[in-house]
């Protein structure tokens, strides 16, 4: 480990804004990419379901 | 060896096959993504030593260095899928290149705003009008050209075509990018990898950064295939192995399969 304790590695000397904020934006994106599909899939699975269900009747 | 590639080439188009192995591919690029970027992270946020001239703030570098590069490469390959699509006139080509448009912009945006932040306490300002900053906003632009076609025209033959074109056109902008630090006077620092030549980092700064470079890319293959196969099963919906696929509890599915 480079820092001494938690509230050294949480500060980053004075810069811990910058990178955490950094980190933050990359896990919001990063959570965006992984999510966005599969509600997408879901919306379209459904979708086709509906038609399914519409024809056989 | 040609008639495999042929035959290869010739399984990419099917999208039901398309489909089928990219499910199953993709389980292991999340495993492994995932693998890469837990150690990369946790190395380069906790364990590899300060900059000496920029302290902490460099450890930005490992979400900075390959959201840009993977956005770079991302509009490289919307370019090829695009040209592939147009020339021997593949359908599922013009599909990769579509959902890789979202992708890229959220990466694009993901290396401005860190490259801003970084910026701050490095240069003194989040923001200046040089040639690499702003070559990389016109390559999001370029991203958001492509997505607004696939918006604004309905007819998906034309929307392929001109996606295709604006993307091959855009990628002239790609190499300005690579070398706007060289031919113009920058503030952004040159190149912290080459191919050429050896890292200038000290090696527990640069592994943790290939980790999330890879990381990254297998991240954005899960990406590129979930989206891809949302676009199949919307389009094969009246065919008869999606409703079979439906039908065969998807259920259990539904969730998990990114």
């Amino acid at each position: 480990m480079f820092f001494d304790d938690f509230s050294s590695f949480l500060a980053m000397g004075g810069h811990g804004l910058y990178v955490w904020l950094s980190y933050s934006l990359a896990a919001v994106i990063v959570a965006i990419n992984f999510i966005s599909p599969v509600l997408t899939r879901k919306k379209i699975i459904k979708d086709i379901e509906r038609q399914l269900r519409r024809e056989q009747k | 060896m040609w008639t495999r590639l042929k035959r290869l080439y010739h399984k990419m188009g099917s999208p039901k096959w398309f489909y089928e192995i990219t499910t199953r591919w993709s389980k292991w690029f999340m495993a492994v993504g995932s693998i890469l970027m837990l150690t990369g992270v946790v190395w380069g946020l906790a364990f590899a030593p300060a900059d000496y001239l920029q302290g902490n703030s460099f450890r930005i570098i490992y979400i900075h260095v390959p959201a840009s590069l993977l956005s770079q490469s991302a509009y490289i390959m919307m370019a090829v899928a695009g040209l592939v699509g147009l020339v021997w006139n593949m359908k599922m080509s013009f599909v990769v290149g579509k959902v890789i448009a979202p992708i890229g912009a959220s990466l694009a945006i993901l290396s401005l705003l860190t490259g801003a932040i970084w910026g701050k306490p490095t240069w003194g300002t989040w923001w200046v009008w040089d040639a690499r900053l702003t070559s990389m906003l016109i390559l999001l632009f370029l991203y958001f050209g492509v997505i607004a076609i696939y918006n604004a025209i309905e007819n998906d033959e034309m929307a392929n075509k001109a996606a295709a074109v604006l993307s091959i056109v855009g990628s002239i902008n790609i190499p300005v990018i690579k070398y706007s630090v060289e031919w113009w006077n920058t503030l952004h620092q040159s190149a912290t990898i080459t191919l050429t030549k050896k890292p200038t980092m000290a090696p527990e700064m640069f592994i943790p950064l290939m980790l999330t470079i890879l990381g990254f890319y297998c991240w954005f293959a899960v990406w590129v295939f979930a989206r891809t196969r949302n676009e199949i099963l919307f389009k094969e919906r009246k065919t008869n192995w999606v409703k079979k696929l439906l039908q065969n509890g998807h259920k259990k599915t539904t969730g998990a399969q990114l």
